[in-house]
């Protein structure tokens, strides 16, 4: 028993953690809200979707700059998405730097692209580590018979 | 095992049946279209909506939305996105009304500027919220189907 509430006490430091850092906000909560017994998988679904979409996005978006004419439209469109799945998933950190990508874009800088891109990069590549271990911490927890409390 | 996820889960539905008669009965009851490029939002929308019970169908962009319509299918709520590539949430917004179309538009968009929202407004909405659409959030809109239902 002891080990659940070990297991558990961790996960729930673990999640705030990630609010209280800014990786996650309110929305993901409501990711969580919608998961329920006919559809136990919800969350890593569309977390694992928000991966897939944004991997192709920054591919893209890498190619697209990499062009000698930048085609800054067609930059803005991918950062423009990449923004709208971050934002629907809670990624805070994520959908504050594409807010300041797309920036660059109307100034049509660019470096400054190239700049925000890593940033995103690197940011998204965070982020998907903090998921990808907040799902193994809720597994570990459930096998040990534990339920994952909801903050 | 997920008892306190069930618990919040009704506590939610709770707030969305307040007022007569009981909206979740009455939601099932209720069709939807959910209009987004957006594949992820489409998702959350769709099981948003399906949690509910509404029955919904979902379209990647504006002319997609008027299409549908004119193929002869109609819904009672539409969560149309602003930002949408080929035909946008305002020009569609604009295009069902002039077709004659009287669902109830609610447009979901990422914070915009005062005038864009106006404009969206103005097209012909019935409802405006702000992205991410959430259970809340989508049980204020279907209040109000509920009403002029």
């Amino acid at each position: 028993m002891d080990g659940v509430v070990q297991l558990q006490k961790q996960l729930v430091d673990y999640t705030a953690s990630l609010f209280h850092e800014g990786f996650l906000d309110e929305q993901f909560n409501q990711l969580q809200q919608l998961q329920d017994e006919s559809n136990p998988d919800f969350v890593v679904e569309v977390v694992s979707l928000f991966f897939e979409d944004s991997e192709r996005l920054l591919n893209e978006l890498g190619k697209t700059l990499e062009q000698k004419t930048v085609d800054f439209k067609k930059v803005d469109a991918h950062v423009h998405q990449l923004k709208g799945s971050s934002s629907s998933i809670g990624a805070q950190r994520v959908q504050k730097l594409c807010i300041a990508f797309r920036n660059c874009c109307e100034e049509l800088n660019t470096e400054g692209c190239l700049k925000c891109l890593q940033q995103v990069k690197h940011e998204y590549s965070l982020v998907k580590n903090k998921l990808e271990t907040l799902f193994k911490l809720e597994q570990q927890t459930i096998a040990a018979g534990g339920s994952i409390p909801t903050l | 095992m997920l008892k306190s996820k069930n618990g919040m889960k009704d506590g939610l539905l709770n707030s969305v049946k307040a007022g007569p008669p009981a909206l979740l009965e009455l939601s099932s009851k209720i069709t939807a279209l959910v209009v987004d490029d957006n594949t992820l939002n489409q998702t959350i929308h769709h099981r948003l909506l399906d949690n509910l019970g509404i029955q919904n169908q979902v379209v990647g962009n504006g002319k997609e939305a008027v299409d549908v319509h004119c193929s002869g299918k109609n819904f009672d709520l539409i969560l149309m996105d602003m930002d949408m590539p080929v035909m946008n949430g305002i020009e569609a917004t604009r295009k069902l009304r002039t077709m004659g179309i009287r669902s109830l538009i609610a447009g979901v968009s990422a914070r915009s500027t005062e005038k864009e929202k106006q404009e969206f407004i103005e097209a012909g909405l019935d409802d405006y919220q702000e992205k991410p659409l959430t259970t809340t959030k989508l049980a204020s809109i279907l209040h109000k189907v509920k009403k002029d239902g």
